[in-house]
């Protein structure tokens, strides 16, 4: 099973880095971007069949490494067998 | 008065750390592998600079997992002295061992450049000899530097009288010009409630030396080894215990959320 987990800044705190990508967006011709959040993507391969178990798994690595839950919120999706 | 100094893969201000404890203040010092499982009996473990695990992931986040941290936890919650100097101070954010978390700097730039801090707690075993509002300078050099947490939390923090060094203006003033990464109420650095881990982003071990220009830096470790002089020695160690309860000073600390 491959999953893929995304990690991105919270709503409420400022993202410098999005804040100048969509600047830099502005520049070349993008004018109408309101926001940008950048974050990081993960695409983690499971030896697991149960998509419950996965998901909670998946979750559960969030709070403990891939995010900083005190800045950064994350969702996690499965990607049900296709390549990503 | 023996100080470690960890040494993560990618650690960079280890020698440093190592060379103002042994050679400046004359004390005995160690380094400290990140693979060890105990702290060689020191007294003072320092979490030095650098970009440990080549801060993949985010700053400290892999350091923090690393075998050596689980030893460090276990001689905070004892009362041992923390100190975390800059990527040391994100390790100890990581580790839950004080809280919020680092951002990019707001400038989205690497800030290398001397500051001013004003000295907010001089209770503390790292800042005996300082007074509160004293000023300091000090270099820093980091990306990540720009502290956050949620209002809730920075209130609970600041109740608990937790920061111990903010950015301002040569003045002592709040400044945001003078608060180059843009962290949350001008923080350079925190306590924990019982005050024996401390973390700071700039680098007191590149300036406590006559020759380097400045000195303001010295104070901070020449503390550490007043205070370890002169106080009674910790109970030794429980390896692989149940992690210890700090004791909460103020109400305030209690309130305050445990780490991540």
């Amino acid at each position: 099973m491959i999953a893929r987990v995304t990690v991105y800044p919270r709503r409420e705190i400022l993202d410098p880095q999005g804040k100048a990508i969509r600047d830099a967006l502005a520049r070349v011709g993008f004018t109408g971007v309101e926001e940008v959040r950048a974050g990081k993507s993960f695409e983690i391969r499971l030896a697991l069949d149960d998509r419950e178990r996965a998901e909670q798994q998946l979750r559960e690595m969030c709070r403990k490494l891939l995010a900083n839950t005190v800045v950064e919120d994350y969702a996690v999706e499965i990607l049900n067998g296709e390549q990503p | 008065m023996k100080c470690g100094v960890v040494v993560f893969p990618g650690s960079n201000c280890d020698h440093d750390v190592y060379h103002v404890w042994k050679h400046v203040l004359q004390q005995e010092a160690t380094f400290l592998w990140h693979q060890d499982e105990t702290l060689k009996d020191c007294d003072l473990v320092v979490l030095p600079g650098g970009f440990a695990y080549g801060d993949y992931l985010r700053a400290g986040a892999l350091a923090a997992l690393s075998p050596v941290m689980a030893a460090v936890k276990r001689h905070a919650a004892a009362g041992g002295l923390v100190l975390g100097i800059c990527n040391g101070f994100q390790v100890l954010l990581e580790a839950g061992l004080l809280p919020g978390a680092m951002r990019r700097n707001a400038s989205l730039r690497f800030e290398c450049r001397d500051v001013w801090l004003r000295v907010e707690r001089d209770d503390l075993p790292f800042t005996r000899g300082l007074r509160a509002g004293q000023l300091l300078r000090m270099p820093i050099a980091h990306a990540e530097g720009n502290y956050e947490d949620s209002p809730e939390r920075l209130d609970a923090l600041e109740a608990a009288r937790l920061v111990a060094f903010r950015y301002t203006s040569p003045a002592g003033e709040l400044d945001p010009a003078w608060n180059f990464n843009g962290a949350a109420r001008a923080i350079a650095g925190i306590c924990n409630p019982p005050g024996n881990v401390l973390g700071l982003m700039p680098h007191p071990e590149r300036c406590a030396e006559e020759v380097l220009g400045n000195i303001d830096g010295l104070a901070i470790l020449a503390a550490a080894a007043e205070s370890l002089r002169s106080r009674p020695p910790l109970p030794p160690p429980r390896e692989a215990a149940a992690p210890a309860r700090l004791p909460a000073t103020t109400a305030a600390a209690a309130a305050l959320p445990a780490g991540r």
